[in-house]
């Protein structure tokens, strides 16, 4: 691309940012005439720019806005909400066609007649659009006109001019009778000409005898006072001084000039002798002399200012600060093992010169740190446009209040944090406001709140959200939690109100009772707590019903260097990131803490609760050389969102700078593992992750953490990861089952085990559960408790009797099909080994032959029989899904891809509902669902889209292709949430 | 060390032909492999090495080369080869894969071979499947096999195979 172009879209796109920001701001204080000053000259930039690199559709569209800007900052226009609109319109055009500019190079064909004619419209009176069209020419650099800011500027200043002329009892006469439209335009032009511009076209406007702004029958009085108030014009628009004095130079030169050749223009309207008098004109040119010469200096001075300025500070490609971060972090790196030598070695002559290079080393890696921080200002930058286009289109007032915007974090971290910042902005002012009107029966003020504020703190940067709505609403997500299966009423009333709330980070969680167009269904919590904790940051919520919501993002400085705590477990070493340590607790069986154990699992007393403790030996496989009791041990006590943690060590060191460095491809699926680094010693040390910790070791049910990790992996590796519930029964083959499917694990004592109607059941939270034994002859155990798997949908239960629950695997699946015995679905290498993947729907018709036609009793009776196609390529997923609809009242048919569901089509299959995965070999989901939706007969059939990416980007391309849900693969009841909410939709819409 | 400098006196005979590759050859649990020499960047003797729990057995973990790290791979164990004993010494040869480093453990490394084409042929097809899969083809030496390893095959793991 053109360096030019280049930098001309960078420098515009960030002018477009401020000028969201400012206009905004405009609307809230529209008698700011510094911020309207300020926007009038953003745009004008824009404009005049767009002229000199030849950009004419850029150019009309950004004219047409300059224009009612120019309007209202002369106050010939008033600022209201619908010129903002309409500007911010105009902008959100010069966006579009700079976006298809940076594609193509060129700009893109299209017609803005409409906005254009609007614009003007609005600018009213005006009339004088026409010079838009031509473009200046490219101006010798430094020349007056350029130093102006170009016709419009000129234009701008000659109207503001004439606007108090009109005002002013004294000239208003002179051209009263004048079409000042005309006389504007000419004055403009020929103005621009005297200033080295192109010539305009208007200067026949000059033949009225108008020259030089000099209007027939001025006396030099009026011409003083005429050149006074243009001065004050000019010095409103910003025009740099100096220029004001030679335009003022110039025009006087001219004046004379004309005055020599053109008859004077006393000769047709004369009221008052023609002579100028001198002494009236003298004090006049000696006050503009001393407004001149002050002007000159305050010019000179503000131009070196501005100068200096420019000096200061260059444009240096992002990659080069990328290399350089790259090489400071390996420097420290090298820094951290000669000083651990130096450790070693007492009075070493090499001392001090390297107590002097460690000491550089980290000015160096401050400094090089701080050409990459960024205010979080810039991060925000589009939040007041957002929040002010929310607030009309939910009827809504909102306040919006950035504290801290000048906070700064390193430009990695700033860009990650980007997205989901505005997507809790959004969703504070979607569904943590309320209306004006439910704000005032609640004894509100009207306009809601929302507050952002960043700070630092001990290492890291906090950013909060505050809202003043109407809070999480307890009982909504209670019930919510309920109809999805995620947990019982009775589990819910043994937690805290802060786990309770905990779960609208789970995947497909909403509680906005209505869909609207701002705030996607269902995806959103989850999404931003996944990327926030990517970039190694935690977000925690605190919300009081009827008082608002405060989420809180603790996110590092940056993600380059990190400070970590090193520890050991099994003769192995590992860091953990400091930002997730807590504090540190020694027990030891005569200390004051000592682990205790419920069952195998060890709890430590801290501070009147019980922290549940994970073992890292246990957890990484290794083993501990003496026994847990016998010696001391060190609990890191972590804090993963919410939940508190302590993680059990063999010994711990100190901490470290360390530098991340990703792990290796092959090791990538170990989530316990944020990466890896070299220590000061110079050997490889892997970094836990605390939050995969967390997750494997079964803490964070209640938050999704397990859930939305998973969601991320299969994103990154593009695979059908799964995570497998491996078990024992009948014989040793291992088999598994989808975790998905399974609502809990148990183990009842086989004396509660009854028999009936030939059925084994048991008595289970107050209903009889039916149990399945794997196999006919497999035998339950004769005493002693049973393991089982609780399978559950809406109120019914049913136990699978196992031998043995072996572990919670997760893989890739690779299925190698064997349709030839019931009950599997056929087998496929897990951890290892050939494992049998067992059809969960075929046992549960096992347990209640009504399973399926069940489904007809309860709410989903009008979805009964509904027809469904599902489409998707991974016969595994067909075959896992397709009972599993059936179960839920569906009548499924499958289709192994697009084409082939194509075909079903030209066939004259009818369908309810189609559910499409996105990634496939051929016609992809997205072309799927565009042929769809051209389609004869389908085009009406709602489609839900199955994809194991669920990126916001990704849902927005599932919504323009057509589908009505984007549901990620693994969230069985976000399916089929999906599903009914889909058919409701379709019901309310009839 | 006998047999390789046998084999290399071997090669020696039929020098500067067009058809020759180069080959650094490697003692694997008694066998003898070849790995194209252009795709070794070093050879290092006993290295530190950092275990990775969780890690599949194969991999024997990750290990610091001049500031980079390099995941450190058992050839013997991925080869399905008894592991080494606790005191026998291994060899890393550092080759690189999609932008990573690997290091191949292995135990002992010989001396680069220059082998004649005419020489070579596929594996049989009787071999086993692993070790067929992994290697590129067999060369007949004086008295000796030499396994041309497939190095982009051999650090093919499980979770990627599918990729």
């Amino acid at each position: 691309m053109d360096d030019l172009l280049r930098e001309f879209l960078t420098e515009t796109s960030e002018s477009l940012a401020v000028l969201d920001v400012e206009l905004v701001k405009l609307e809230q204080n529209p008698n700011n005439p510094d911020l309207l000053g300020s926007i009038f000259r953003l745009v004008h930039t824009i404009k005049g720019t767009c002229g000199f690199i030849g950009l004419p559709r850029l150019e009309s569209v950004a004219h047409a806005g300059e224009n009612i800007l120019g309007k209202l900052r002369d106050g010939a226009l008033e600022v209201t909400p619908a010129a903002v609109s309409l500007i911010l319109e105009c902008l959100d055009r010069v966006r579009t066609i700079m976006t298809a500019l940076e594609a193509a190079e060129t700009e893109p064909a299209g017609e803005d007649g409409e906005l254009i004619a609007r614009l003007n419209a609005l600018a009213d009176g005006t009339g004088a659009p026409a010079p838009a069209a031509k473009a200046p020419e490219p101006e010798p650099k430094g020349s007056l006109f350029e130093q102006v800011g170009g016709l419009a500027t000129i234009d701008a200043f000659i109207e503001s001019l004439y606007m108090k002329v009109m005002a002013d009892d004294r000239l208003k006469g002179f051209v009263a009778d004048v079409n000042l439209d005309r006389l504007q335009a000419g004055q403009r032009d020929s103005l621009g000409m005297l200033l080295g511009g192109p010539s305009g076209g208007n200067e026949a406007a000059l033949a009225a005898g108008h020259e030089w702004l000099v209007s027939p029958g001025m006396g030099a009085k009026d011409v003083a006072i005429l050149d006074g108030y243009l001065n004050e014009a000019m010095t409103a628009l910003e025009v740099p001084a100096k220029a004001i004095t030679a335009i003022m130079h110039k025009l006087q030169q001219s004046r004379g000039l004309a005055g020599g050749n053109a008859p004077a223009p006393a000769a047709i309207v004369a009221p008052e002798p023609a002579a100028p008098e001198p002494t009236i004109a003298a004090p006049a040119t000696k006050e503009r002399k001393m407004t001149e010469t002050k002007a000159k200096v305050e010019g000179e001075n503000a131009e070196a200012k501005e100068s200096a300025v420019a000096a200061q500070s260059i444009r240096v490609n992002v990659d080069l600060l990328e290399n350089l971060m790259t090489t400071v972090s390996e420097l420290v790196l090298t820094r951290n093992q000669v000083l651990q030598i130096l450790r070693t070695k007492k009075d070493s002559d090499f001392a001090a010169p390297l107590q002097r290079l460690n000491h550089i080393t980290s000015e160096l890696q401050e400094g090089v740190m701080k050409t990459r921080m960024q205010p979080i200002g810039n991060a925000w930058a589009k939040l007041p446009r957002l929040v002010r286009d929310l607030a009309h289109e939910l009827g809504k007032k909102i306040d919006l209040v950035m504290l801290g915007a000048e906070t700064e974090l390193d430009r990695q971290v700033l860009e990650m944090i980007k997205d989901p910042l505005t997507h809790m902005v959004r969703n504070s002012a979607d569904h943590g406001l309320e209306t004006p009107a439910d704000r005032r029966a609640t004894g509100k003020s009207e306009t809601g709140k929302v507050t952002l504020n960043a700070y630092h703190e001990g290492g890291h940067i906090i950013i909060e959200i505050k809202d003043d709505g109407r809070g999480l609403p307890l009982d909504k997500i209670k019930a919510k939690v309920v109809q999805n299966g995620l947990a019982t009423e009775a589990e819910l009333t043994q937690m805290s109100v802060q786990q309770i709330q905990q779960y609208i980070f789970k995947a497909g969680f909403s509680t906005a009772a209505k869909v609207t167009s701002v705030s996607g269904r269902g995806v959103g919590m989850d999404v931003v707590r996944t990327n926030i904790e990517r970039i190694g940051g935690t977000v925690e919520m605190r919300s009081v019903e009827g008082q608002g919501s405060t989420f809180v993002i603790k996110i590092p400085l940056t993600l380059a260097i990190v400070s970590a705590l090193i520890v050991a477990c099994g003769g192995e070493r590992f860091a953990i990131p400091q930002i997730s340590v807590l504090e540190l607790v020694r027990v030891s069986p005569n200390s004051e803490h000592k682990v205790e154990r419920i069952k195998s699992t060890p709890v430590l007393r801290l501070r009147d609760r019980l922290l549940p403790l994970v073992m890292l030996n246990d957890m990484m496989g290794l083993t501990s050389g003496a026994g847990v009791e016998a010696t001391e041990h060190y609990i890191v006590v972590t804090q993963v969102g919410t939940h508190s943690f302590g993680i059990m060590v063999d010994r711990v060191f100190d901490t470290e700078e360390i530098v991340v460095k990703p792990v290796a491809p092959i090791l990538r699926d170990i989530a316990m593992f944020a990466g890896n680094t070299i220590l000061g010693d110079g050997s490889v040390i892997m970094i836990l992750d605390p939050n995969g910790i967390a997750a494997a070791s079964g803490q964070m049910n209640a938050s999704g953490v397990g859930n939305a990790e998973v969601a991320t992996q299969q994103g990154k590796s593009k695979q059908q990861r799964q995570s497998m519930l491996v078990f024992t029964a009948a014989n040793d083959t291992p088999k598994a089952v989808p975790l998905a499917l399974v609502a809990r694990l148990e183990e009842i004592d086989v004396s509660q085990i009854e028999r009936s109607n030939g059925q084994l059941v048991v008595q289970y939270r107050g209903q009889l559960m039916p149990l399945v034994p794997m196999a006919e002859d497999f035998k339950i155990r004769e005493s002693g408790r049973q393991p089982m798997l609780v399978f559950s949908d809406r109120d019914r239960t049913m136990g699978l009797v196992v031998d043995r629950i072996v572990d919670i695997v997760e893989c890739d699946l690779d299925v190698k099909l064997s349709s030839d015995r019931s009950g599997y679905l056929g087998t496929a290498v897990i951890n290892g080994h050939a494992t049998e993947i067992v059809d969960a729907g075929h046992f549960l018709t096992q347990a209640f032959g009504d399973w399926f036609g069940s489904a007809g009793e309860s709410d989903f009776e009008i979805q009964n029989r509904r027809r469904l196609l599902l489409v998707d390529d991974s016969a595994f997923f067909r075959n896992l899904l397709a009972p599993l609809l059936s179960v839920a009242g569906y009548s499924v048919t499958t289709a192994e891809s697009a084409d082939k569901a194509m075909t079903l089509h030209e066939s004259g299959d009818e369908f309810d509902v189609i559910i499409s995965d996105i990634e496939m070999p051929g016609m992809n989901g997205f072309e799927f669902a565009e042929t769809v939706k051209k389609s004869q007969r389908w085009r009406d059939t709602p489609m839900v889209a199955l994809s194991s990416h669920a990126s916001p980007r990704d849902i927005d391309r599932g919504r323009k292709a057509g589908f009505a849900d984007y549901v990620a693969k693994f969230d069985r009841d976000g399916l089929l949430q999906a599903l009914s909410e889909t058919f409701t939709q379709l019901r309310g819409a009839a | 060390m006998t047999k390789n400098r046998k084999a290399a006196a071997a090669s020696t005979e039929v020098e500067a032909n067009d058809n020759h590759k180069d080959f650094v050859s490697m003692t694997i649990g008694g066998y003898l492999f070849g790995i194209p020499v252009l795709k070794v960047q070093d050879v290092l003797g006993q290295q530190r090495i950092t275990r990775i729990p969780l890690a599949p057995p194969d991999v024997a973990g990750s290990l610091n080369l001049r500031g980079r790290i390099v995941t450190a791979v058992d050839v013997r164990i991925r080869l399905s080869l008894p592991p080494r004993e606790k005191d026998e010494k291994a060899m890393s040869i550092v080759v690189e894969d999609g932008g990573e480093l690997y290091s191949l453990l292995v135990d002992s490394v010989g001396e680069v071979l220059s082998l004649k084409s005419s020489e070579f042929e596929a594996s049989p097809p009787t071999v086993d499947a692993r070790w067929r899969e992994f290697s590129d083809g067999i060369y007949r030496l004086n008295g000796k096999l030499l396994i041309v390893l497939n190095v982009a095959r051999l650090l093919v793991f499980g979770n990627r195979e599918a990729a």
